[in-house]
C-alpha cells in the first residue's frame, strides 16, 4: 500500500469517525444537566435504604452487584488466560534466583513502603461503604504492596510471598467467594446477590450488610489475580534472563 | 465549566496526543504516566474521586507494571538476537 492510499484512508476514517463524534456529541443534554433519574435516586435511597455513605460503592457492590461480579470474573479469566499461555511449569527453575537490590537504604525504605502500601489497600477496602475506594481499587494497591518487594528488596522474598500457590488461591477464592455470596443470598429466599446481613449504622465500618463481605472478595480477587498475572510476566523475563541460561 | 475542568480537560488531550505521538516505547510508557496523572486530575475536578482512585491505581501501578515487564522481555530477546 502506497503512502498516498494509506493516507486517503485515514482521512475518509478520520472524517467519518469525526461525524459519528460530533453527531453523538451534539445531542447530549447540556454540560452539567443530567437528566436520568436513577443517579438522584440512588443519591437519595443509598443511606436510608442501604446504609451506605459512598452512593458508588453501593451501586457497584449492592445495587448493582451482579454486573460487578462479570468484571471479577472477566479478570479471573484474563488472569486464567495468561496463565495458561505464560507458563510452561519453571517456577521452581526461577524461585532461587538471587538478584538482590545492592544499596540497604533502598531495601529498608522498600519493606517501610511495601508496610504502608498494604496498610493503605486494606484502608481503601475496609471504607469502601464511606469513603471512595472498594475493593478494585484497594486490590490493587494490596498487589502493589507485594510489588514492592521485588523492586526494591530481592526477587527470592517476592517470590516467596508472591508464588502462584499464594496467589491462585487467593484470586479463587475472592471470585468464588463472590458468587457464593450470590447463591447463598438466593438460599435465604432472596434475590441473586441481594443484600441479606445486618446494614448497620451509616457511616461506620460495619455499615453495608453482606455487601462488606462481597467487597472483600472483590478485593483478594482483584489482588490476586493481578499479582497472578504480573508473576507470569516475571517469571517469563527471569527464566529468560537466568534460569535457561543455566540449563541450556 | 470552571476554569480548571477545561484546564484538566486540555491537559488529557495533549497527554493522548503525545503518547500516540511517541515513537520509543519507554518514552511512550514515561507519557502515558503523565497522561495517567492528568486523568486522575480531570476525573478528580469533575467531582468522580472513585473513578480518580481507580484511574489512580491503574495507570500508575497496573498498567506500568506489564508494561515494563513487557519491555524488559523484548529488550531481553532483542539482546539474545545480537549476540
Amino acid at each position: 500500500m502506497t503512502r498516498t492510499m494509506r493516507l486517503a484512508l485515514f482521512g475518509v476514517s478520520v472524517a467519518g469517525f469525526a461525524a459519528l463524534l460530533v453527531w453523538g456529541v451534539a445531542d447530549l443534554p447540556p454540560f452539567g444537566h443530567y437528566p436520568g433519574p436513577y443517579g438522584d435516586v440512588i443519591v437519595k435511597l443509598s443511606v436510608p435504604q442501604r446504609h451506605m455513605a459512598n452512593a458508588v460503592t453501593a451501586v457497584v457492590f449492592d445495587y448493582r452487584g451482579f454486573d460487578t461480579m462479570g468484571e471479577e470474573l472477566l479478570l479471573f479469566a484474563a488472569a486464567a488466560s495468561v496463565a495458561l499461555l505464560l507458563r510452561e511449569r519453571r517456577e521452581h527453575e526461577v524461585e532461587d534466583i538471587v538478584e538482590p537490590v545492592r544499596s540497604d537504604a533502598i531495601s529498608a525504605v522498600g519493606v517501610l513502603a511495601a508496610i504502608v502500601t498494604l496498610v493503605v489497600g486494606l484502608d481503601v477496602v475496609a471504607h469502601g461503604f464511606i469513603t471512595p475506594g472498594g475493593g478494585f481499587q484497594g486490590g490493587v494497591i494490596l498487589a502493589a504492596s507485594v510489588i514492592f518487594l521485588f523492586l526494591c528488596v530481592d526477587y527470592r522474598r517476592y517470590a516467596k510471598v508472591g508464588a502462584s500457590t499464594h496467589t491462585e488461591p487467593i484470586e479463587a477464592f475472592g471470585a468464588g467467594g463472590y458468587v457464593a455470596l450470590g447463591i447463598a443470598a438466593l438460599a435465604t429466599g432472596l434475590g441473586f446477590l441481594q443484600n441479606f446481613a445486618e446494614l448497620g449504622v451509616p457511616g461506620r465500618l460495619s455499615s453495608g450488610g453482606s455487601a462488606i463481605l462481597v467487597n472483600w472478595c472483590s478485593a483478594l480477587a482483584v489482588s490476586g489475580g493481578f499479582l497472578v498475572i504480573f508473576g507470569e510476566y516475571l517469571q517469563e523475563n527471569m527464566a529468560e534472563r537466568h534460569g535457561r541460561r543455566k540449563l541450556g | 465549566m470552571i476554569p480548571l475542568q477545561s484546564v484538566a480537560l486540555l491537559f488529557v488531550a495533549a497527554g493522548g496526543l503525545a503518547v500516540v505521538l511517541a515513537r520509543d516505547i519507554v518514552r511512550q510508557a514515561i507519557l502515558f504516566s503523565i497522561y495517567g496523572f492528568a486523568l486522575v486530575v480531570l476525573f478528580l475536578v469533575f467531582q468522580a474521586p472513585d473513578v480518580a482512585l481507580s484511574a489512580l491505581v491503574v495507570s500508575g501501578i497496573a498498567y506500568p507494571l506489564v508494561l515494563v515487564a513487557a519491555i524488559a522481555r523484548v529488550r531481553e530477546q532483542q539482546r539474545r538476537e545480537r549476540k
